[in-house]
């Protein structure tokens, strides 16, 4: 088993499309959706983590596309920008899967963005600017 | 005993021993305070955190034909300064935040920019956008100015912080039920978690909890380049309730800095937000400790573990000015990344970083060690707990207006 967490935009003709359906239907894919923003007539955003065979992951991915879909890994969407971070720590309480953590010993705070779902919390928090999400 | 003379003697020398205050402490537990005494003779100190009672001045130089900026209005990237001296001296401040910035419009607002920018981006190198209006003088005739500025430009570049290195301060929590957005950061509903602010064992005020050494005068590491104590600094508030080892339990002494910004680096003076509360100004700052005697010394191995913080309620017991701690922790227990709160454990986090604090206090032993910085004499002692000084409070009174004759 595999998961993956990926950004999906689509174009305002395809957010009447079951693609969530299909994944789960068709490619037997487990769908965690992380966030979405779609409205009618405009570019959708998903996020979506996504679990399954490796080759079904492929073919899934694959899916999306060639329905028009543009797909990116989520950890190119979530920037930490470690010149910018003092480590001061104050993310890393509120950061909700662990993905910002500090090192004990060091007090140097870490980011490992396969753990990150993008909530955006650290943006919210980070009084240096040094974590970019762009969606 | 020893001497700051001494001790400077052997740092020209090379043999001078030093110490970080994080060093000092396995250096006694092995050695003991009275050979750690004898051999040891400067500890340094560091910390980097927010202290928003910073800012810099400015004299700008006179254009042709002239301009009185003084008593007129005048702006750095919108940032509005003081101009309340003479012509061309101009005051920023780290809070200061541009006029209707829509950034700030929407609670809980961004506060993306300001003083404390200003004063990153000038020590970056960078130039910024003066623009000045006045009511014109003959002397003056100039009523309005649009330039680029940089640090090269201006005749001085001073940073003078009238409130820096508290020593200790609150944990700030929220018993509320909704996110509060202060200067202790976003703090989550109901014990969501507790925000610290201080370098612990590593803070020059807690390394000297009785200011027996930093005084009027002391020589440090200031935004990367080198400043003075000037003064104790405001809210300086000595006569408070402090441990066995004389360290303050609640916010205690502070210190009033200043320093040439022509020699800081932006990696040691951070343009700061706090979302929802405002901007302000991250700065470094390393003191130097000479052991003049074993007092001295057993001060600066205090470990974070005997240092102790109240937690505060920042939703309704800080804003009321109700005084009352919910619980006192160490900073021992606040660095491992969770305290127990009225029965809860609430993750922490700090506001000013340890890792950079260590640095600080690193790169200040190398100067030393190198002979580059020397110590300096205190020329007057801060005030401390004898002082009876009383943090007071504003008591308002009725204005009671004359009449008119």
């Amino acid at each position: 088993m595999t998961t993956t967490k990926i950004v999906l935009r689509f174009p305002p003709d395809l957010t009447d499309q079951p693609v969530t359906y299909n994944l789960i239907k068709e490619y037997d894919l487990m769908v965690n959706i992380l966030r979405g923003h779609i409205t009618p007539k405009e570019e959708g955003m998903l996020v979506l983590e996504l679990t399954g065979k490796k080759k079904q992951l492929d073919r899934g991915i694959d899916y999306l596309a060639k329905l028009g879909i543009e797909t990116q890994k989520l950890s190119k969407d979530v920037r930490w920008l470690k010149e910018r971070c003092t480590h001061c720590t104050a993310c890393t309480s509120l950061c909700p899967t662990k993905a910002l953590s500090v090192e004990r010993e060091t007090m140097l705070v870490d980011f490992d963005k396969t753990k990150c779902i993008a909530c955006e919390m650290c943006v919210a928090v980070c009084p240096y600017e040094a974590m970019e999400v762009q969606f | 005993m020893k001497t700051v003379e001494e001790i400077n003697q052997k740092i020209k020398k090379g043999s001078a021993v030093i110490l970080t205050a994080e060093e000092i402490i396995d250096f006694v537990k092995e050695k003991g305070t009275k050979r750690a005494t004898e051999e040891v003779d400067v500890v340094t100190t560091g910390t980097f955190g927010p202290m928003c009672s910073s800012g810099a001045y400015f004299n700008v130089g006179h254009s042709k034909p002239r301009i009185k900026i003084g008593g007129g209005k005048a702006y750095l990237n919108d940032v509005p300064v003081y101009t309340g001296f003479a012509a061309v001296d101009i005051l920023l401040g780290a809070t200061a935040v541009p006029d209707d910035d829509p950034r700030n419009a929407v609670h809980p607002g961004r506060f993306a920019y300001g003083g404390g920018h200003v004063i990153e981006e000038l020590v970056s190198g960078k130039e910024v956008r003066l623009t000045a209006t006045a009511y014109g003088t003959d002397c003056y005739p100039r009523k309005k100015i649009e330039t680029r500025i940089g640090l090269a430009d201006m005749n001085e570049a001073v940073l003078f912080n009238p409130r820096n290195c508290y020593q200790n301060y609150n944990v700030g929590v929220n018993l509320g039920d909704r996110a509060i957005y202060t200067y202790m950061g976003v703090l989550q509903p109901r014990l969501g978690n507790a925000n610290y602010c201080s370098a612990g064992q590593l803070s020059p005020l807690l390394c000297d909890p009785l200011y027996r050494t930093i005084g009027v005068g002391t020589r440090l590491f200031l935004g990367g380049g080198v400043g003075y104590v000037v003064w104790q600094g405001t809210q300086h508030s000595p006569c408070v309730p402090r441990t066995d080892l004389g360290v303050p339990k609640v916010p205690g002494g502070t210190l009033a800095v200043i320093g040439d910004l022509k020699q800081m680096e932006p990696r040691w003076l951070r343009g700061t937000s706090f979302k929802g509360y405002g901007v302000t100004l991250t700065v470094g700052i390393g003191v130097p400790i000479p052991i003049l005697d074993e007092e001295t010394l057993a001060h600066t191995a205090v470990r974070d573990e005997d240092i102790v913080a109240q937690v505060v309620d920042y939703s309704e017991a800080y804003p009321q000015r109700d005084s009352g701690s919910l619980a006192e922790v160490s900073y021992a227990q606040l660095k491992s990344g969770e305290i127990s709160v009225n029965g809860k454990t609430v993750p922490t986090a700090s506001l000013s970083s340890y890792a950079r604090a260590r640095e600080i206090a690193g790169i200040l032993k190398d100067r030393i060690q190198k002979g580059e910085f020397l110590l300096s004499e205190c020329v007057q002692r801060l005030p401390s707990s004898d002082s009876g000084i009383v943090f007071k409070g504003l008591q308002e009174k009725p204005i009671r207006l004359k009449k008119a004759v």
